[in-house]
């Protein structure tokens, strides 16, 4: 985590579709790299390039010149479904993208989600709709994500709150480190484990290796 | 006062709260962490970059398993990225003090094989590894989940984690499968109930008849999917055949104190009259065999049924139903057996465990796989193939024409060069068949290992009892 984070005004794109994994949302062959540069080109490579490497035509949303710069996304229910990968939200921050609007999130990627500062907001089924109808109506009209009020504000001044986890938020919006407050709290873990021995120990025959 | 009584979750959880500040998540030991290639660079970089070593090194245990090539291991690596991840975990394991499973090591092998068949995956424990499939180990009543690489981190640096306590959701299975129906039938038929988003949120816990009855390799299978239910983690309670399983293996206690452990361990079962946040039962004399048809693991049907009709599904899922079929190259309302294939694919942490090699070994003995198709069987872990090897399954197999290869996730997540070629049909044993994920452009049907050895030999999606009722070499059934 890096910078402290409070709000972003930015034009929405809507990916109307339920169930988008984070396969989709980064292909697995982009998880060889060891760092978490470049990987705004995987994002949703699959939807934008063809099985042997062309730009799909016409592009695919994600590369329509209006969308450049937007950092705010609708999606459908459960957004995020599938592996752990860390890759799909860096992949997400790097394209420039910081709050998604959905109805829900898979449970990995949220707690991922939010550990980028990258923020997944849920909304009723019914909000939801009225969202992407309000999109597909007003396409270039700027929403208000604030952070710190936990509110998004439509384009017409009508806004609505949001739910998400307290502690997370403080994180965020301090740009604060968890392994930071953990480890000032490493006497009680320490204090836990002179009580509580450890089960296994790995390096057990590990010279034979 | 009387003790409240409490699910196997609570449990485990009460056990491993160090701390909770008002309004912050608790702060959870772990008990066990598990490494591999893909998810852990960034964090160990992130280690340096803080000046920070690992707390609890022998609480940490590496392998390899998922870009690795499962081809002739003295082969150079030929994908240049695969190489230096693959180098890079065998540096950051050196220069941190992690033991390392790597290439070369008959103990190496996909992480979720490897931890219970050395016997580190213990009964009570909570285990975390940089991989959604995590939820494996709750096959032997450990509380395991996956975490992303942030988490990572944060358990190399501390040993803990910062977690909300996961709701509970108990999956009964009540009655007893029927032959030719098993692990991955159960587990496939109730995401296809739920959705694949339905255990967001909950821990399952599988429990009653047909569950017991199920091996802990089974049980690993069900464990396994928990995550394609939407579910971070599944726990089955620890039994006698936990125990049996894990005694004498190499990291379970020996000795006084494995009488100690098991004394722990059978206190662990929830307790008469704890509640559950949800209940869903599943009738298990019912269960057929099972495949998916369309592009999430929630998209499934008995393998004697049809694919769903547009007018079958809620007019919510008709678009993700209409666009899963035309990725897949699929009517609505159509039968799913009988579908070409071109690869067969029997491998995975899903399915690839000693019991599976047999499983598909059992089907495939004596028999031979249909023209022009390819079939690759990947073992589990090296341990899995020398076990495979020492009963004579990998003849059974070159026999049979299939191919034979070393350990890793191999077509699982295609990142190793094993994958299918774009619009490929290939009937699996793993567990995904999102879009590319087996190979850009590749159609994933996803089975149990009878239903895929025997769509093998018949080169179409194939009901395994229409092989399996003849009667096969008792060689399998002898071990
Ligand atoms: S076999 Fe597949 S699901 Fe399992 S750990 Fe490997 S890539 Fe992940």
């Amino acid at each position: 985590m890096s910078e402290p984070f409070a709000r972003v005004t930015s034009r929405v794109i809507s990916i109307p579709r339920a169930n988008i994994d984070t396969d989709q949302i980064c292909p697995a062959r982009f998880l060889k790299i060891t760092d978490k540069a470049n990987l705004a080109d995987a994002l949703f490579f699959d939807w934008r390039f063809t099985p042997d490497g062309k730009r799909r035509e016409p592009v695919s949303f994600i590369d329509e010149p209006v969308n450049a710069g937007r950092q705010i996304l609708l999606a459908g229910d459960n957004f995020g479904a599938g592996s752990s990968r860390e890759h799909a939200p860096w992949a997400l921050r790097a394209w420039g993208i910081r709050a998604i609007v959905s109805t829900s999130f898979a449970d990995i990627f949220s707690g991922n989600a939010l550990k980028n500062a990258l923020l997944p907001i849920v909304v009723s089924a019914e909000r939801l709709a009225a969202l992407q109808a309000l999109v597909a109506t007003a396409p270039d009209g700027e929403w208000i994500v604030d952070l710190e009020a936990q509110t998004v504000t439509l384009p017409s001044g009508e806004s609505f709150a949001f739910a998400i986890d307290p502690f997370a938020r403080t994180m965020i919006l301090a740009g604060t480190d968890e392994i930071g407050y953990v480890r000032s709290k490493l006497p009680a873990i320490e204090a836990w484990e002179a009580t509580h021995p450890a089960r296994v120990d790995t390096r057990e025959g590990a010279a034979a290796r | 006062m009387a003790e409240q009584p409490r699910t196997i979750l609570e449990k485990i959880w009460d056990d491993h709260v160090v701390a909770s500040d008002p309004g912050a998540p608790a702060i959870l030991a772990i008990d066990l962490h598990l490494v591999h290639e893909v998810t852990s660079p960034q964090a160990f970089t992130g280690l340096r970059e803080r000046g920070l070593k690992i707390r609890k090194p022998g609480q940490t245990v590496a392998t390899a398993d998922h870009s690795i090539p499962t081809l002739d291991p003295s082969l150079p690596i030929a994908d240049e990225l695969a190489r230096k991840q693959l180098a890079q975990i065998e540096e950051n394991c050196r220069e941190f003090g992690i033991p390392f499973h790597g290439k070369g090591s008959p103990t190496r092998g996909i992480v979720h094989v490897i931890g219970p068949e050395l016997g580190l995956t213990q009964p009570g424990m909570t285990i975390v590894c940089g991989d959604s499939h995590t939820a494996t180990h709750g096959a032997f009543g450990a509380l395991a989940f996956g975490i992303g690489t942030s988490e990572i981190e944060m358990v190399l640096a501390t040993q803990t984690l910062l977690q909300r306590k996961p709701k509970t959701f108990r999956v009964e299975v009540t009655g007893r499968l029927q032959p030719g129906v098993g692990a991955k039938d159960i587990i496939l038929a109730l995401i296809a109930r739920i959705g694949i988003g339905g255990g967001t949120g909950h821990v399952f816990e599988y429990t009653s008849s047909a569950i017991r009855a199920l091996s802990m390799e089974e049980r690993m299978t069900v464990c396994n999917m928990s995550i394609e239910g939407g579910a971070r983690a599944g726990l089955i309670a620890p039994d006698e055949t936990t125990f049996a399983y894990l005694k004498g293996r190499k990291f379970a206690p020996q000795g006084a104190a494995w009488d100690a452990a098991v004394a722990r361990w059978r206190k662990l079962p929830t307790d008469a009259g704890a509640t559950y946040d949800r209940t869903i039962v599943i009738d298990g004399d019912r269960l057929e065999p099972m495949v998916t048809y369309g592009t999430n693991p929630g998209m499934g049907v008995a393998v004697t049924g049809q694919i769903p009709a547009l007018s079958d599904v809620e007019p919510g899922a008709r678009d993700d139903l209409e666009r899963a079929l035309a990725y897949m190259g699929l009517e609505a309302g159509s039968s799913i057996a009988g579908r070409k294939l071109d690869v067969v694919f029997i491998g995975s942490c899903t399915n690839g465990r000693i019991e599976d090699m047999r499983a598909a070994a059992s089907v495939l003995r004596g028999r031979h796989v249909a023209d022009g198709l390819r079939v690759l069987v990947v073992p589990g872990s090296q341990q899995v193939k020398a076990q495979a090897e020492s009963e004579g399954l990998d003849e059974v197999f070159r026999a049979a024409g299939a191919e034979w290869r070393e350990s890793g996730c191999s077509m699982c997540i295609a990142m190793n060069g094993d994958q299918l070629e774009p619009g490929e049909y290939g009937i699996s044993t793993s567990n995904r068949n999102f879009q590319g994920r087996q190979g850009k452009g590749g159609r994933t049907f996803l089975a149990s290992p009878l239903t895929a050895a025997a769509s093998a030999v018949t080169g179409v999606v194939t009901d395994p009892r229409t092989l399996v009722a003849a009667p096969q070499s008792s060689a399998v059934e002898a071990h």
